[in-house]
């Protein structure tokens, strides 16, 4: 994909900000009965690169089912699964080199464990423990956010600082379809347009905002629409097609980092399950809606590809399926076992120094534990 | 993130209100329609009650629509009054601030529903440059008669941004009403009163309150209310249990723990008057310090971080009108000034009966207790 800089979007007669349209079809590069699609911009990526992406895919699947039972179980406070939006979650993380950082939400576990975050550090979140349980820096990771698109906005300062030291980084934003109306996520796209900065925002449109559906939110043509009214380019992939995504980051991270500014990628997929294990679904959308995304899978068509180029057979389905079961066990063994987290961190992280009054309370509440501890 | 646990608290009724029949009074030894009825269907009622009374009432924001909002308090209200009465909007609070700011220049009671409390932020700007301060621009020539619902504070093991309370950053907003309710009825009486109030309300309900019941008659209460006979809850707090050797002060969450810390101490022999707050802005001084000067002690109980808060204020009002009649310094009993914790933590942070009772016996007791 050849995305067009700032001065090309200057335009002439009848074609300002053409060039930065999206396509009027999100770009598919794999259908949903597993059939290669020829695109005469973006191409498949190389096999190796499906094969992995594909271990990826079932993990992360995986890895949702195994979040919703430890909810069901009672060892999370709560799961915002990404089941039907893998092929997103993975393609964030494996788009990206280890230079670049990666902004996440509360709906993109998976993407932040595809990334490497290490499982039991991330679940620290949802298992109530803490706010954020791995270190942002080890592998260039935010916090997960959850005040809606407000990340965004850091996504475009951290890629502004790094142009200004001469960094080779780019940062990936994710935000859901439902978080572009608020006031941040334009902000932000005008702000990263302004400065031309090496951010790629990535919307994963689900359809939903917890039950507030897409044409409630929008009534643009597109959500990559809106990339052109603040003068970057805008494009629209199919979001349960694993080869188009990677094709599609791939060309706007590659953009991005060798100065092109940033981009919008708007990717079509469906949130197949409540918002959250506290949600009831039934209220606002019928099974036979969700029923309709089912063959469009994102697993399934990559699988009949890939067994279709002999690249996977039984023995390699097995392989992936044993590691993602023990990747699986792992969460469970770490999330069953109880951690204690000491309540005087409640108190040590406010300020880099502990205030005169910060150090009475947390003697209050030492004191308080203490003679409880006496009395039991 | 939606969180919600069930956790239904202990139903904190204000007895010296007109004849309530609580859980201990049985519907059947009244002719009344009480029944049990929750703090959630009690605003759910009041919403439609007068929607229904007057067609400019509205309700909008996020995922009230057909979902009914998160807590299910517009729950119905599309349905019976159609889309154009009860919608959800885009998702931007700025939005429904800002909107709802419009409707009530041109005709319109707005009621707006900010998710959670945390949510509320991205419409701070609206709230303080614009609904506080329009009336007084203008002269009071354009009047903003609106309601900001806001679901706040913890005790629910809801993740961050689901549990702040914010009520301080309001009611130190000039042109704000601000109200928390702790009863099921003042859930009821308090949100029509806000309704009806020419002026804008920021109407701060605790979501731990949201499943506690107690047993009311809804249709008596809107006939009081709507005949204009139900007693006035705006201006005015309550004596929700009387007592002798001192004065707890507390209003939306923290009152139910108020009244069981008094429930503890009245074991102990010792004699404690609880009074809900319930309006935080305009404040009553009078029933507070009438308290406090009977009982020479007082203690404010309160979720929000300590800090310059509403706590804070109330003490100083307390220590200012009552000096003469105090036995010991007015305390208080709030959060810690920390970030609301993560659920496992919470309950180190919430204001505890014991903690209240910590401080009580440290009023300065002449027997030396
Ligand atoms: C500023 C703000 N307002 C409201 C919320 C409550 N909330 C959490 S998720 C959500 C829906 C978000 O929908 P979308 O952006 O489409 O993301 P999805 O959950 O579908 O991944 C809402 C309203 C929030 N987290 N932040
Ligand atoms: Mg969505």
């Amino acid at each position: 994909m050849t995305i067009p800089t700032n001065s090309d979007s200057t335009g002439t007669e009848g074609g300002v900000g053409k060039q930065l349209l999206p396509s009027p079809v999100p770009v598919q590069l794999i259908d949903q009965h597993g059939e290669a699609r020829a695109d005469a911009r973006y191409a498949l990526p190389d096999p190796q690169a499906l094969l992995t992406g594909y271990a990826r895919l079932i993990s992360g699947r995986r890895i949702n089912d195994q979040a919703n039972a430890l909810v069901r179980q009672g060892r999370l406070a709560v799961y915002p699964s990404s089941h039907g939006q893998e092929a997103c979650q993975v393609s964030a993380a494996l788009v990206l080199q280890s230079q670049d950082w990666l902004f996440p939400t509360y709906r993109d576990t998976v993407a932040v464990i595809t990334r490497g975050v290490d499982p039991l550090e991330v679940f620290t979140l949802l298992r109530g423990d803490w706010h954020s349980g791995y270190d942002p820096y080890e592998l260039h990771v935010a916090p997960q956010a959850t005040p809606l698109a407000t990340q965004l906005l850091h996504a475009v300062g951290v890629a502004h600082a790094a142009k200004l030291r001469g960094e080779d980084t780019v940062v990936l934003a994710l935000c859901g379809d439902g978080a572009t109306s608020e006031g941040d996520f334009h902000e932000a796209l005008n702000f990263a347009a302004v400065f031309h900065v090496p951010v790629v925002f990535f919307v994963q449109n689900n359809e939903y905002a917890i039950s507030v559906p897409l044409k409630n939110q929008s009534v643009a043509p597109s959500l990559a629409h809106k990339a052109i009214g603040y003068g970057m380019p805008g494009e629209r992939v199919d979001g349960n097609d694993l080869a188009a995504l990677l094709s599609v980051l791939g060309a706007a991270v590659d953009s991005a980092r060798s100065g092109g500014g940033p981009a919008l990628i708007e990717a079509h997929t469906y949130r197949m399950q409540a918002h959250t294990n506290a949600d009831d679904a039934t209220r606002y959308r019928s099974a036979e809606d969700v029923d309709k995304w089912i063959p469009k899978d994102p697993i399934s068509r990559l699988r009949t590809y890939l067994r279709g180029l002999s690249l996977l057979d039984d023995a390699v389905e097995e392989q992936f399926a044993a590691d993602a079961e023990a990747l699986a066990a792992s969460i469970r063994a770490g999330l069953n076992a109880d951690v204690e987290v000491d309540p005087q961190e409640l108190f040590a992280h406010v300020y880099t120094q502990k205030t005169a009054q910060l150090r009475e309370q947390a003697d209050l509440l030492r004191d308080e534990l203490s003679r409880e501890a006496v009395q039991s | 993130m939606t969180q919600i646990s069930e956790r239904a608290a202990a139903p904190a009724t204000a007895p010296n209100l007109p004849a309530v029949p609580s859980a201990a009074q049985p519907a059947a030894t009244t002719q009344s329609a009480a029944t049990a009825v929750t703090f959630a269907k009690a605003l759910n009622t009041a919403l439609a009650d007068a929607m229904e009374a007057d067609s400019s009432v509205l309700m909008f924001g996020e995922d009230v629509g057909p979902l009914g909002g998160v807590f299910r308090i517009t729950d119905g209200l599309t349905a019976r009054f159609g889309p154009g009465r009860c919608f959800d909007t885009p998702l931007a609070e700025a939005g429904i601030m800002g909107m709802a700011v419009g409707m009530a220049m041109n005709g319109m009671r707005p009621v707006v529903e900010m998710q959670f409390d945390a949510f509320a932020y991205p419409a701070f700007e609206q709230v303080v440059s614009h609904v506080a301060k329009l009336p007084n621009r203008t002269k009071g020539r354009v009047l903003l008669p609106m309601v900001i619902r806001i679901p706040y504070a913890g005790g629910i093991g809801g993740v961050e941004h689901h549990c702040d309370s914010s009520e301080s950053y309001y009611a130190h907003t000039p042109g704000l009403t601000v109200l928390a309710p702790a009863t099921v009825r003042d859930a009821y009486l308090m949100l029509r009163e806000a309704i009806a109030l020419p002026d804008p309300v920021v109407f701060l309900e605790p979501k731990k309150l949201y499943w506690s019941k107690e047993v009311v008659d809804l249709g008596e209460l809107r006939r009081t209310f709507e005949e204009g006979s139900a007693p006035r809850t705006i201006g005015s707090a309550v004596v929700a249990r009387s007592g002798t050797d001192a004065t707890l002060i507390a209003y939306g969450p923290s009152v139910p723990t108020a009244m069981a810390a008094a429930a503890a101490a009245s074991e102990e022999g010792r004699s404690l008057e609880v009074i809900d707050v319930r309006s935080l802005v305009p404040f009553d001084d009078e029933t507070v310090c009438a308290s406090v000067r009977r009982t020479g002690r007082a203690v404010v109980i309160a979720e929000t971080p300590g800090f310059a808060s509403v706590a804070a204020e109330i003490v100083a009002r307390v220590q200012e009108r009552c000096f003469h009649s105090l036995a010991a310094p007015v305390r208080r009993v709030t959060g810690f000034d920390i970030p609301y914790p993560a659920p496992k933590l919470e309950h180190h942070f919430l204001p505890s009966v014991d903690r209240i009772l910590d401080t009580v016996d440290e009023l300065q007791w002449e027997d030396g207790q």
